[in-house]
C-alpha cells in the first residue's frame, strides 16, 4: 500500500508541481499595479538582470556572427554562393539562434542569480517576515523579477542578433573581403519583417517569461538551506534550458 | 537617492539600447521598408507555369523594381497560374500591350517578373490583365528537350 502511494505519488509529483508553478504565476500577475512604487522597482530589476547581463550578450552574439559566417563562407564557397552568406546568417539569428542563444545565456547569467537570490532570501527568513508584515512576497519580490525578465530578453535578443550581424560583416566584409553592397542587400532582399523577425520576438517573449517563471518559482520555493537554494539555481538552469529548446520546437512549428 | 538615479539612469540607457537594436535589425537587415509606396495599384497575368515564383518576389522593369507579387493562385478551370502583381502607381503610364514573363536572376537566383512595356496608346489600369506572357524556364524540362533533340540527331545520322 506504501508503495504504491509513494509510485502515485511519483507520478502525480510532476503534474501538481507545474500546477504549482501556474498557480504561483496568477498569484504574482494578479498583483500588477501600474504604481510608480512598482514601476520603479521594475526599472531597478531591469537594471540588474538586464543591463548587467549586456556585456556577456554582446560578447557572445559578436562572436556568434563571426564563427556563422567562416562556417557558412565555408560550405557556400564549394558552391560558388559565397554571397549568400549574410542571407543564412540573417535568418538564421532572427529566427533561432539570437532567442534561443540568448534565453540560454539569460538563464545561465540572470536566472541562477534570482534563484539564488530569492532562495536565500527565503532561507534567512525575510519572506516570512514580509508575511507577518502583511506584504505579499510573490508581489513583492518575485513580480518585479518576472516582468524585468519578460521586458529583457527581447531587448537582449535584439542586442545579441545586433552584435552578430556586426561580427558577420566584420567576418565577411572585413576579413574574407566579400562586397558589402551585396551583403546588405541579400539581407534587406531576403529577411522578411514580418516572417523571420516578428516571429523571432515573439519566441524571445516566450523564453524570457518562461526563465523569469522558473527562476522565480524554483527561488520561491527552495528548500532554506544552503544545499536547497544550491540544488534549486542548478534546477533552474536544468529545466529553463530544456523548456526553451521545446518550446523553441513547438513555436517554430506553429510560426514559419 | 543618489544611488537610485544611477540605477535608473543604467536602465533607462539599456532600454534605449535594446529599442535602437530592434530599430536598427527592422530597418537594415530585414525587408521592412522596402515595400513599393502606398499608392499602388494591381494588375495581374496568367501563366502556364511560374516555376518557384514566391509572394513579394518583385516586378521589375528593365531591371528596376516597380513592384511585388501579391499573390499567386490556380485558376480552376483552365489550370493556370494567375499572379496578381502591385504596382506603385508613379508608374500608371505602362502600356496596355505589355508582356510579363517569369524570369531568374543570376544562375541559381530568386524568379522575378520582368515587365517588357508594348507600344499600345492605352494604360494599364488597376484590375487589368496581361495577355502576352511567357512561363519560366524549368531547368528539368530544357534539359530533357536538349536531351531528346540529341539523341534524334544522333539516328539521324
Amino acid at each position: 500500500m506504501a508503495a504504491e502511494s509513494t509510485v502515485m505519488a511519483r507520478l502525480t509529483g510532476p503534474v501538481s508541481e507545474a500546477g504549482r508553478c501556474l498557480l504561483f504565476l496568477l498569484r504574482m500577475l494578479s498583483g500588477i499595479r501600474p504604481r510608480a512604487g512598482q514601476v520603479l522597482s521594475v526599472l531597478q530589476q531591469t537594471y540588474l538582470i538586464g543591463a548587467r547581463s549586456l556585456v556577456i550578450i554582446m560578447i557572445c552574439g559578436f562572436f556568434v556572427g563571426m564563427v556563422l559566417s567562416l562556417q557558412a563562407i565555408n560550405a557556400l564557397e564549394q558552391f560558388g554562393a559565397s554571397d549568400q552568406v549574410s542571407l543564412l546568417v540573417g535568418k538564421s539569428l532572427f529566427r533561432e539562434l539570437g532567442p534561443v542563444l540568448t534565453a540560454l545565456l539569460f538563464a545561465g547569467r540572470a536566472g541562477t542569480s534570482i534563484t539564488a537570490e530569492i532562495g536565500l532570501m527565503k532561507a534567512t527568513n525575510q519572506l516570512e517576515a514580509m508575511e507577518l508584515m502583511a506584504i505579499d512576497p510573490v508581489q513583492r519580490v518575485a513580480l518585479p523579477r518576472f516582468l524585468a525578465g519578460v521586458i529583457s530578453v527581447p531587448l537582449l535578443t535584439a542586442m545579441f542578433s545586433a552584435l552578430a550581424i556586426l561580427g558577420s560583416v566584420v567576418f565577411a566584409i572585413g576579413v574574407m573581403g566579400l562586397d558589402a553592397g551585396i551583403f546588405w542587400s541579400k539581407l534587406q532582399n531576403g529577411v522578411y519583417f514580418q516572417k523571420d523577425f516578428v516571429g523571432g520576438v515573439w519566441k524571445s517573449l516566450v523564453f524570457g517569461g518562461i526563465v523569469s517563471l522558473v527562476a522565480v518559482y524554483f527561488g520561491y520555493s527552495a528548500k532554506p538551506t544552503g544545499a536547497g537554494v544550491g540544488t534549486a539555481t542548478t534546477n533552474t538552469v536544468v529545466l529553463s534550458s530544456v523548456l526553451i529548446l521545446v518550446f523553441d520546437f513547438i513555436m517554430t512549428s506553429f510560426l514559419f | 537617492m543618489r544611488a537610485n538615479y544611477k540605477v535608473e539612469l543604467a536602465s533607462g540607457i539599456f532600454l534605449l539600447l535594446g529599442i535602437a537594436a530592434l530599430v536598427w535589425l527592422a530597418t537594415r537587415a530585414t525587408d521592412y521598408g522596402q515595400d513599393i509606396g502606398e499608392d499602388t495599384y494591381t494588375i495581374s497575368a496568367r501563366f502556364s507555369n511560374v516555376g518557384d515564383l514566391r509572394d513579394r518576389a518583385p516586378v521589375k522593369i528593365g531591371g528596376v523594381t516597380v513592384g511585388l507579387v501579391e499573390s499567386i493562385s490556380l485558376d480552376p478551370v483552365s489550370f493556370e497560374a494567375v499572379v496578381a502583381m502591385s504596382v506603385d502607381s508613379r508608374f500608371d503610364e505602362i502600356p496596355s500591350d505589355t508582356g510579363a514573363s517569369v524570369l531568374t536572376s543570376g544562375v541559381l537566383g530568386d524568379r522575378y517578373i520582368g515587365l517588357e512595356p508594348g507600344g499600345a496608346p492605352d494604360m494599364l489600369q488597376d484590375g487589368d490583365e496581361l495577355f502576352i506572357t511567357q512561363s519560366a524556364l524549368v531547368l528539368e524540362q530544357v534539359i530533357g528537350k536538349y536531351l531528346f533533340n540529341a539523341g534524334k540527331s544522333e539516328e539521324e545520322k
